[in-house]
């Protein structure tokens, strides 16, 4: 089981690896530099302009040199200003050491942000606190309602429950997040007026009930049918074994063997469906971030993608990708453990 | 100025007339399936279910609203009438500034919600399509050997489809599909890649099949490689010699960014499905009567593979529709005045506060394409399983 998981690990460092020298090489490709360097300097630079400041902050520099630093195994050249040979920092809202050192990934430095204008760190693990949140309630509601209408579909499979619950499931599935988003708001905030269509004031003001909401429902209601059809086919499955027609020959009522025979069984294959859902829930993070103006994870990625912010995107990456990788190892791990008869070789 | 409205029960039997070419071509198409549903095969035993009609009815009716898009819509899908800024569902079109009736009401820049919606339709019906079948091709061509090989080629290409899909989508598509990336040569690269399986599968497939008897080799062989050709050039170098096949670079951009993301997933269904179907006795069969793996992948695995591919095809176009969806909800690609359905949520979600009426049509009519496929890939898993 060790050797497995520390397998795993490797794949999963070597994985992480690949995607952010792609992430790399794609941002800075030259129409996105361009792009930086006229965000950074003055809107009427020349192109001699642009090119000196691209020059001066080190991006015109080899592209292995430039990811080496930015890992941490290729030390960072401290800026000399040329007129009075003094080290300056790149940027006046990030500390950089005088003299070079090893400061990347590995060391814990993330880099700076031009688009906020602050250290990395100090912007992506708030965020990220933020979405967690988010995260959260989604997955409490979420799991329990699907969970419910899954098992209660699968119990008696083809009785009118279950068709309308499976119906509804297919409903669910497909609808996308932009799209219940929309008409929870048209329902809910602007005929009904129940509830606030902007989770902006969740960042400032803590999260309540009025704003907050929308933004869980609309995340939940996309990940519910999907869930619980996979809870669904499990359950049915389970239901048709040999040892649940003993123990309804034995006389066991039948809300007795579905809660004790027949659910914990039915519960182990949507464990693994619910931990594959992050990755999915990643986009709906961006999208509902974006539609209710709450200030998370999907948000700042949005904001670094669409200005080219490199170190807050690779960083954004960096938390995306291990969140992916992260939860699959998980769900494997949780699936040989929950499951006695699958056994890691 | 105050505009003329038509009534609630006028605006459903108006909306109801101007889809007239799609009521009568589904009642044909879908009448004569009906009747010849006996031979028909699969596709026939959809008309035996209830869930099977609806879904076909759904989809059957987008094709064709695609299909007769400038029959159907009264206005042009970017032109603007001043006056009919944020009209109100039913609103006539005063006099002298052009005729007819802003059905489902206009849009911030005075456009036809009706017309846009209609016309959205053929973006979503080309594109994710025919997106989910070089995704087909690709996730294919590379499936067949890794589930059959096994060992150093599948461990390779496994990676790579982890890889793709560890990518979270969206950020996939902020680096693939910027504006940006159209100056350099990676989309054309990527293009280059992926149209050329297509061309490899059917050259493999014929030459598998037909490797003893050259007469119908030479004829199958020349015409794919002719009528592939003909399309690569169009598609990749958009140098089609005759004119006819041309893509817009954006939407080439966007086509290869939902091939590129939906590939791996159809590679590790036909893996996983190649490993399985490799085991039965007919495979060996075929390996003592010495086929080639070639013939063995192409002839005896993937036609029995199909029930589940089917069912994941139908699957995949609803989420390559909403994931189109999500390329014009971010406004990634496509151009800002396209009627794509996503293009036309992202606009209306922002105005929700003061106009409603803009954001429903599109929004219902993504939902309604996709649940309609959903249902018709729930209906096609259940008669597949009949068997």
């Amino acid at each position: 089981m060790l050797q497995f998981i520390l397998r795993r690990l490797g794949i999963m460092a070597l994985t992480m690896l690949c995607l952010t020298v792609v992430v790399f090489f794609l941002i800075s490709l030259e129409p996105n530099l361009k792009k930086l360097a006229i965000s950074q300097t003055e809107s009427r630079a020349t192109q001699e302009q642009l090119e000196s400041w691209l020059l001066r902050n080190g991006y015109r520099q080899n592209f292995f040199v430039r990811y080496g630093q930015w890992l941490g195994v290729v030390k960072k050249q401290p800026n000399i200003d040329a007129s009075t040979g003094k080290a300056t920092p790149r940027f006046v809202f990030c500390d950089e050491a005088d003299v070079p050192t090893y400061s990347g990934i590995l060391q814990g430095d993330f880099g700076c942000s031009t688009k906020f204008r602050v250290p990395v760190a100090a912007k992506l693990f708030p965020a990220l606190g933020a979405t967690g949140l988010l995260m959260f309630w989604v997955m409490v509601t979420m799991v329990p309602v699907s969970l419910l209408i899954g098992v209660l579909a699968g119990m008696r499979e083809g009785s009118r429950t279950d068709r309308v619950l499976s119906a509804a499931s297919i409903m669910t599935t497909a609808t996308p997040e932009y799209v219940s988003g929309v008409i929870f708001s048209v329902v809910f905030a602007s005929w009904l007026g129940w509830l606030n269509g902007s989770a902006a004031s969740a960042t400032a003001q803590g999260i309540t009930f009025y704003n907050f909401t929308l933004p869980v429902m609309t995340m939940a209601v996309y990940g519910i049918g999907y869930i619980a059809r996979m809870t669904r086919a499990s359950m049915v499955e389970v239901m048709t074994q040999q040892y649940i027609r003993t123990a309804r020959l034995k006389g066991l009522s039948f809300s007795a063997v579905v809660i004790k025979h027949a659910l914990r069984n039915a519960l182990i294959a949507p464990f693994t469906v619910i931990m594959l859902q992050f990755p999915w829930l990643l986009t709906g993070v961006v999208i509902v971030e974006t539609m209710f103006r709450y200030q998370g994870f999907g948000y700042t990625l949005v904001e670094a993608a669409s200005n080219n912010d490199i170190d807050l995107l690779l960083g954004c990456s960096l938390v995306s990708v291990f969140v992916v990788l992260f939860t699959q190892l998980l769900s494997d791990i949780g699936y040989a453990y929950l499951n006695p008869r699958i056994r890691v070789q | 100025m105050n505009l003329e409205h038509i009534g609630a029960f006028q605006i459903l039997i108006s909306v109801i007339a101007r889809f007239w070419p799609v009521w009568i071509c589904m009642a044909i198409v879908m009448g004569a399936s009906y009747f010849y549903r006996k031979k028909l095969g699969l596709y026939g035993q959809l008309y035996g279910t209830g869930v099977g009609v609806i879904g076909l009815a759904v989809c059957f009716f987008w094709l064709f609203t695609a299909i007769f898009a400038s029959v159907i819509a009264n206005f042009d899908p970017i032109a603007q009438i001043a006056v009919m800024k944020d009209a109100l569902p039913g609103a006539v079109v005063p006099e002298g500034s052009g005729h007819g009736v802003y059905l489902f009401g206009g849009d911030k820049l005075s456009r036809d919600v009706f017309s846009r919606m209609v016309f959205g339709s053929q973006i979503v019906l080309i594109i994710a399509p025919a997106a989910t079948m070089f995704a087909l091709m690709v996730g294919a061509t590379l499936g067949l050997p890794a589930g059959y090989y096994g060992g150093k080629i599948d461990t390779f290409l496994s990676f790579l489809a982890n890889l793709v899909l560890a990518f979270p989508v969206i950020l996939l598509f902020y680096l693939l599909v910027t504006p940006g990336i159209m100056e350099t040569p990676i989309p054309y690269v990527m293009a280059g890649i992926f149209f050329l399986f297509p061309i490899i599968f059917f050259c493999m497939l014929f030459y598998t099949r037909f490797k003893r008897r050259p007469d119908r080799l030479y004829i199958l062989l020349g015409l794919t490689i002719l009528i592939g050709g003909w399309v690569y050039l169009g598609l990749v170098f958009n140098a089609d010699p005759l004119g006819i096949v041309a893509i817009d670079p954006n939407q080439l951009n966007i086509f290869i960014a939902v091939v590129f993301a939906s590939s791996p997933g159809v590679f590790r269904i036909v893996r996983g499905l190649v490993m399985d179907i490799k085991t039965r006795d007919y495979i060996a069969a075929a390996q003592t009567r010495g086929e080639s793996p070639w013939y063995i992948m192409l002839w005896e695995i993937l036609p029995n593979a199909r029930g589940p591919l089917i069912v994941d095809t139908c699957l995949r176009i609803g989420y390559t529709t909403i994931l189109l969806g999500t390329l014009g909800y971010f406004g990634l690609g496509l151009a800002p005045e396209s009627p794509d359905w996503g293009t036309a949520i992202k606009d209306a979600s922002r105005l929700l506060r003061t106009t409603i009426h803009p954001a429903l049509p599109p929004t219902i009519a993504l939902m309604s394409f996709v649940l309609g496929l959903n249902l018709l890939a729930d209906a096609l898993r259940e008669q597949s399983l009949k068997d």
